[in-house]
């Protein structure tokens, strides 16, 4: 039975989506409760909370639920709006932070996938893809420290748990990010040095091992 | 500044909002329902599909597509982002409720409706060559369609209560479009038999007024949506 007041986020394993919920959360310094969820074995919560796609994130307030990682994003900054504001306050800004913020669901996270799932001609085109999307987004960011400016803001929590992934996408994929977009890297590792970040980011090796363990289960190898 | 003329004021007004958009897109009527139903002045530029203008390629240069708003000189691209943005831009005749909870679960519906409505578009305008892929395809889009009735729409009148909001706007696509995509291909995949709120749904969509004066010619979008159908054959 889930109280009525208490923040409850259902986030499971590496998901980058999850963690994007979490860092929201740690930015504003909110107090929730976690619940990690087996998708091959889901909890009869989840499908309640989230019955039309059954995944995660889920963030529950108030008994109720609300899906779809960026949307929990918004939802936080919008119902905790004095700690730490990730959005900008005007909507020419904020229709730009929700642009690229959807960008890096419509490219990055495409491309990436596409990185360490296929293999070939196929995975070449894969890394073109991602590496490009990349640059768009280092050349969005220019010369400041993050993508909300002075502030750490909606687009670099859009992007940056991708961060954790990196190593697994430059090792099936046998190519160096920094190498094409070192302006990002300096971003990520700046990002890195806040405590809702570097708290929350798998370890990427590990993020590695837990990629092949998928694949040998679906026989992906 | 002040004491100028009501006309004048509102071509500079009118200058301030540019939509640059396609006749036929089903995207950029988003944007003008939005903007009709706030009564905001707007100029209409026509962007040719397949010759892109230089403002186009300027002001969506990630893309390279309509619709774009350019307001105040700042261009805005992408539909849902370009609603939102008016939504807030002027608040009056709000098309997202006032609360949390509900503005992000419209979100949420807002999000479905537009993978759902790019699956149910690819059935037409991208059919599976095996027979099969497309009936499992078509199985899919139906039980996206089912969503929308039975989780979405419910009992409701509108998407969004007695009134459209910004979830009708963007479902908009399959009253009209789909209606003119399922004449072309002989498909029906709204069948008031089988999805009847959806369907009321359709027929009270297009007789909102904002809505009604706002759609491209029918037979003329029969004739494009043909050409597009051929495209991918070809």
């Amino acid at each position: 039975m889930v109280e009525e007041a208490k923040v409850v986020l259902l986030g499971s394993g590496f998901s980058m989506f999850g963690m994007r919920a979490k860092i929201a959360l740690a930015e504003k310094g909110i107090k929730y409760e976690y619940m990690e969820e087996d998708l091959a074995n889901k909890s009869p919560l989840l499908q309640e909370m989230n019955p039309i796609h059954k995944k995660i994130p889920v963030l529950i307030h108030h008994g109720r639920p609300i899906c779809e990682s960026l949307i929990i994003v918004e939802y936080i900054d919008m119902v905790w709006p004095n700690n730490s504001p990730l959005l900008p306050s005007d909507p020419y800004h904020k229709a730009q932070a929700r642009f690229w913020a959807d960008f890096v669901d419509l490219k990055v996270y495409h491309a990436s996938r596409r990185v360490w799932i296929s293999k070939g001609d196929e995975q070449e085109v894969a890394k073109k893809d991602f590496l490009e999307s990349l640059k768009q987004l280092e050349e969005f960011l220019g010369d400041k420290p993050y993508f909300g400016g002075d502030t750490f803001g909606f687009v670099d929590v859009a992007l940056i748990p991708f961060y954790c992934w990196f190593y697994s996408y430059e090792t099936f994929g046998n190519f160096k990010v920094e190498a094409e977009c070192p302006k990002l890297i300096s971003w990520a590792k700046r990002c890195m040095q806040r405590e809702s970040v570097s708290e929350t980011l798998a370890d990427e090796k590990e993020v590695y091992e837990g990629i092949l363990d998928y694949k040998d289960k679906f026989m992906l190898n | 500044m002040s004491g100028m003329a009501g006309a004048g004021a509102e071509a500079e007004a009118e200058a301030e909002v540019k939509l640059l958009g396609f006749w036929s897109s089903p995207f950029v009527h988003r944007v003008i329902w939005a903007l009709k139903l706030k009564g905001i002045s707007y100029e209409y530029i026509e962007v040719e599909r397949y010759n892109k203008s230089d403002l186009l390629l300027r002001s969506n240069p990630v893309y390279k597509k309509v619709p774009v708003l350019i307001h105040q000189g700042n261009p805005i691209s992408e539909s849902l982002i370009i609603l939102q943005y008016i939504d807030e831009t002027w608040p009056h005749n709000p098309l997202l409720p006032p609360d949390n909870h509900h503005r992000a679960l419209a979100r949420f519906w807002i999000h479905f409706g537009e993978n759902s409505i790019a699956c149910i578009t690819d059935l037409f305008l991208r059919p599976c060559k095996e027979e099969q892929e497309r009936a499992s395809a078509k199985k899919k889009a139906e039980e996206s369609i089912r969503v929308m009735e039975e989780q979405c729409l419910g009992d409701k009148k509108f998407f969004g209560g007695n009134n459209i909001t910004m979830v009708d706007i963007v479902y908009g696509c399959l009253s009209h479009w789909l209606e003119g995509l399922e004449e072309i291909v002989g498909m029906k995949l709204i069948e008031p038999n089988k999805f009847p709120r959806l369907h009321m749904w359709i027929q009270n969509f297009k007789q909102v007024p904002v809505i009604k004066e706002n759609l491209p010619d029918y037979g003329k979008l029969l004739l494009h949506l043909q050409s597009r159908t051929q495209e991918y054959v070809t």
